[in-house]
């Protein structure tokens, strides 16, 4: 990449910027009428009952949306591949961030009990009974 | 590729007594208003350099605290607020800006052939928060210390009566964001600023180590910045999010801190990598062996990095699932690790070494980061780690990769550049003697916490049994030794400022563009712009005896 | 603060090249003012600008990324929750700032537009226009968050504790003596009344049980009444401006699930935030009318307005996953 600049530098071009891509009124307009529409749309589906695909449903609307705020108005769609894989390796991240921690918290959610097992119990009620810990009984585990 | 116009040559050639970048401009402000990469750098060098004298204060009272069970010099309380001051110091204020902001800053541009970073605004701006967050620590200090730990660890850093615990966040909130602008600035320089002929594969490997450490500080940082926030916020709003009294959860609070933490602790070691790339290659005159496989490892880490912070959670209540799973990849962060250290060696095979401070240094290094990286693997395994989590044997282990690799480094970067920075040399028998001093002394002090840990004595206490004591005896006499070395090292280091030889463009014979210009450089680090070559070619540097130091000598015709 | 930093940095040489550096790139400074001393070209320094833009871009992924996982995280872990207490929640009005956001990001992607082809009046109209949305979302935002406050749908232990008389939360002094009831079945300790002082110091031995909480759920109410129902009272509280804000309608229904209150700490924390980002969106919004006031922009230059423009779609962006998140729960 190094020195290779953004293409379309012929400034004495009317209208056209020295550096930069631009873009198209009616491109804006017309993603700012989707993104209204996807909104409208986003809200009716909220009545709709799909069960668990409802979350699903608007996240997909969600990053539609954001596909096309990023697309269209942040110019994106015409930007060097390197910033493309900047702002994707972001998103990639989030995600990597959120697989591993949901994947943690559901698979440890079960095993949180209150107090101590018994066996450990046993000891602490053995050696320090007035241990603030020692008034914990685990109740419904063994 | 555009080609770009070449520059023109500066009419006149300043020698480095009339125009470096020292004496361009005189007084206070202009230092500290400076937008210059290389001012910058020395203003960073400075603090880092009193941030370690501060911390290694705090590290000497806990030593010595430490000597006697029970009560030596302070009490309880004190004790906890020293440790953590000496991590939290160490780690935030020291360890991740003293290679990347204070010597990445000062060579970074000049090794690319570029005249400054890109945003040299943005630049002044890191150093200024950097200063802000050091005020912030002092504040906390003042307002009643903290003793969380440098972790922050929830519901303890939420509940905690010590007064100080806000305003240090705050100022680890505000490093974090220095250290964003710090990488944000290097990636866009490299990409953006290199010079016709610098291609990716002729950067020199300090600034692929720079690079790869620049993306975990932008992409990692973050997650600190927010989940500090929070900390606050649960502080002051009691919203519960980390509280398992409230329904919220400690673990996740882990997550999102070791989702930065883990590989914070690749932003200090990847760039002293890069830094030992250099020493070893320079100053063994010989072409560094599988220069792509050590640019690419540096990059390796930097991704893998991302995916292990779940190790520092093994006995947190994490799932057994992602306790394998984090297990499994931690130990392969191993193999780029070691892809360096082997052609390291491989470089110093048959090279022609010169045996002088910085060599030392990286010899050091490879030592201390090899006993550290291994005793890592005994950590990542999930078995023995029940038993040594939270023992002195993790507190060895962290010491020899972030001080006796990191730091030592750093040390030995220092040295290295130090004639380029100052213009000086400074005195070369003392300098070895400082760096036998500090590696015997390491290895007292730290060597022993691993038989420490693995005998079962936990971290951060400050009463042990009687049995232990004769272990934190040696350790502490160690601690004292390694002192004695940096104080002395302080010393000649100073006294070359007053009384230092003038240092020559090129003392060691290094190739990076940055022995081409003047020692200390030019306001404009280049007249003209540098010809790019290969970095590890020594083939055409030969020693001066007149001006004590290397020139380039091409073959058919002679060139200063 | 920051966002404002990599797009100020264009002024960067004007210090810097006082010094005057001998020849060679005056003819640049004369043809582009704006370029700095230490790049080449203009295209050089929009691509760098332009670079640091993105990487910072992402660092604000990830600073609101990590408090979506905290969203993800207690949602799977309290999904009745979620659900309870979305319908607190005005949908119209959230979806009324979802448009006006939608709305502010068209205008600032015209303003660069107008700013590429030079028209000056045009970029300033827009520039306002979007500074207008982001005062219009704040302005909103403003009454959904005081109305909250009123009804004392908040964070932490003041989301328990009923409204006085002047609508206010009660003082911290006078709930810690006031002895909350705690259902017997939600702890462990004999007693079956816990003091306020006692919640506010949450303590470890406390640890619940599974979906438990020392938190006490309320005490019950008129029997099952539906989220629907509470919507419903909440609007007609909201359309009546003589009742506005007098009840904790929550606190008096026995269908609400326990840990609710974390529903409204990640609703605030993830607003809030979003919140900031939009004062400083307007902050920087300003800077850029005054200087495109002055006609500092056209075809050669429009970087400043080219990446707040990226910021300002950034801060969009963020909403358009907050709205659903929060406001679009059944």
């Amino acid at each position: 990449m190094g020195h290779a600049h953004t293409s379309s530098s012929d400034a004495g071009h009317a209208g056209q910027p020295l550096v930069g891509h631009l873009v198209a009124p009616w491109i804006l307009f017309a993603t700012g009428g989707a993104l209204i529409v996807l909104t409208v749309i986003t809200v009716a589906v909220r009545y709709v009952d799909l069960g668990e695909a409802n979350l699903l449903v608007a996240l997909a609307i969600a990053g539609l949306k954001a596909t096309l705020v990023s697309l269209f108005f942040m110019h994106l769609r015409w930007d060097r591949p390197f910033n493309q894989l900047i702002f994707l390796s972001g998103v990639v991240f989030v995600v990597l961030m959120m697989a591993f921690c949901l994947m943690d918290t559901s698979q440890y959610r079960d095993s949180q009990y209150i107090g101590n097992p018994a066996d450990v119990q046993a000891v602490l009620d053995k050696d320090a009974p007035n241990a603030p810990i020692a008034a914990q009984k685990s109740p419904d585990l063994p | 590729m555009t080609t770009l116009p070449a520059r023109p040559a500066a009419p006149t050639y300043d020698t480095p007594e009339s125009d470096n970048y020292l004496i361009h401009d005189k007084g206070i402000p202009s230092w500290l208003l400076t937008l210059d990469h290389k001012r910058i750098g020395v203003l960073y060098t400075v603090g880092v350099l009193l941030s370690f004298f501060v911390g290694g204060i705090f590290a000497m009272l806990v030593r010595t605290e430490l000597l006697t069970p029970g009560r030596t010099i302070i009490d309880a309380e004190t004790y906890n607020h020293f440790f953590t001051l000496h991590g939290a110091v160490m780690v935030f204020l020291v360890i991740i800006p003293s290679i990347p902001a204070a010597l990445g800053n000062f060579v970074l541009p000049i090794m690319l052939g570029a005249k400054d970073v890109a945003f040299p605004r943005l630049n002044l701006f890191s150093y200024h928060l950097w200063i802000s967050g050091a005020i912030c620590t002092v504040v906390s200090l003042v307002m009643g210390s903290f003793d969380t730990g440098w972790t922050f660890y929830t519901p303890y850093s939420t509940t905690t009566t010590a007064g100080g615990v806000i305003p240090v966040i705050v100022g680890v909130f505000i490093l974090g964001f220095s250290s964003i602008f710090t990488g944000l600035n290097f990636i866009v320089t490299i990409h953006k600023l290199r010079p016709p002929g610098m291609t990716w594969f002729r950067m020199p490997l300090f600034l692929w180590a720079l690079y790869a450490t620049a993306l975990i500080q932008v992409l990692a940082t973050p997650v600190l910045a927010i989940t500090l926030a929070l900390v606050v916020v649960e502080r002051i709003a009691n919203i519960g999010i980390f509280n398992p009294a409230m329904g919220g959860d400690p673990v996740l609070y882990q997550h999102f801190f070791w989702f930065y933490s883990h590989p914070a602790v690749y932003i200090m070691i990847v760039p002293a990598m890069g830094i030992i790339s250099e020493l070893i290659a320079v100053h063994s005159h010989r072409q560094i062996f599988g220069y792509r496989f050590i640019a690419f490892s540096s990059v390796a880490i930097a991704i893998f990095s991302f995916i292990v912070w779940g190790h520092h959670m093994f006995t947190s209540g994490q799932s057994s699932l992602m306790n394998t799973l984090f297990s499994a990849i931690s130990f392969s962060v191993a193999i780029p690790s070691a892809v360096k250290i082997f052609n390291w060696i491989c470089t110093l095979y048959k090279g022609s070494i010169s045996l002088n401070t910085p060599m030392l240094y990286a010899l050091a290094f490879i030592v201390l980061f090899t006993i550290g990286g291994l005793t890592g693997l005994h950590l990542a395994t999930l078995n023995t780690d029940v038993h040594l989590h939270d023992t002195y044997f993790v507190v060895a282990h962290f010491h020899y990769v972030m001080m006796g690799s990191a730091l030592i480094a750093m040390v030995g970067g220092l040295h290295h550049w130090w004639p380029k920075i100052t213009g000086r040399m400074y005195n070369e028998k003392l300098g070895m003697i400082a760096c036998a001093i500090v590696f015997v002394g390491f290895n007292i002090t730290f060597f022993t916490q691993f038989m420490l840990g693995s005998h079962g004595m936990p971290r951060r206490y400050y009463d042990y049994q009687p049995e232990f004591q004769i272990y934190h005896v040696i350790s502490t006499i160690g601690s004292y030794i390694m002192a004695s070395g940096f104080l002395l090292t302080a010393m000649y280091l100073v006294q070359s400022l007053v009384s230092g030889k003038r240092a020559p463009a090129n003392p060691w014979g290094g190739a990076t563009l940055e022995w081409e210009c003047a020692s200390p450089p030019p306001y404009y680090n280049f007249h003209e712009a540098p010809k790019v070559g290969d970095p590890y070619d020594f083939s055409n540097l030969h020693w001066d005896e007149r001006g004590e130091g290397y020139v380039t000598v091409k073959p058919p015709a002679a060139k200063a | 603060m920051s966002a404002h930093a990599p797009a100020g940095d264009h002024h960067a040489a004007d210090g810097h090249d006082d010094h005057g550096h001998g020849g060679g790139h005056g003819h640049h400074n004369a043809e582009y003012p704006f370029l700095a001393h230490h790049f080449e070209t203009p295209a050089q320094q929009f691509d760098s600008a332009k670079l640091g833009m993105w990487l910072f871009l992402v660092t604000e992924v990830l600073f609101f990324g990590a408090l979506f996982v905290g969203y993800a995280v207690l949602r799977n872990r309290y999904p009745d929750v979620f659900t309870y207490a979305s319908a607190y929640l005005d949908t119209t009005l959230g979806g009324i700032n979802t448009a006006v956001l939608i709305l502010s990001s068209l205008t600032m992607a015209m303003g660069v537009y107008f700013a590429q082809t030079g028209r000056k009046t045009a970029l300033v109209v827009c520039l306002w226009l979007t500074m207008a949305g982001a005062a219009g979302f704040m302005v909103i935002k403003y009454f959904e968050y005081t109305h909250k406050f009123h009804v004392h749908l908040v964070w932490g232990e003041g989301f328990y504790k009923p409204v006085t008389d002047d609508g206010g939360l009660q003082s911290a002094e006078l709930s810690s003596k006031a002895p909350v009831p705690l259902a017997p079945a939600q702890t462990t300790m004999s007693a079956g009344t816990v003091t306020a002082q006692q919640l506010a110091m949450p303590a470890f031995v406390q640890m619940p049980a599974g979906e438990q909480t020392a938190i006490a759920p309320p005490a019950a109410g008129p029997a099952g009444m539906a989220p629907a129902v509470i919507d419903a009272k909440a609007a007609e509280h909201a359309a009546d401006p003589a009742t506005h804000g007098d009840e904790a309608l929550h606190l008096e229904d026995a269908a609400m699930p326990p840990n609710t209150h974390l529903f409204f700490a990640i609703y605030y924390a993830m607003t809030g935030l979003h919140g900031i980002h939009v004062l400083v969106g307007m902050g920087v919004i300003g800077w850029l009318i005054v200087r495109a006031g002055r006609g500092e922009f056209g075809p050669k230059y429009y970087t400043p307005v080219d990446l707040v423009g990226l910021y300002w779609h950034i801060v969009d962006l963020v909403w358009i996953f907050l709205f659903p998140l929060f406001y679009l729960i059944d």
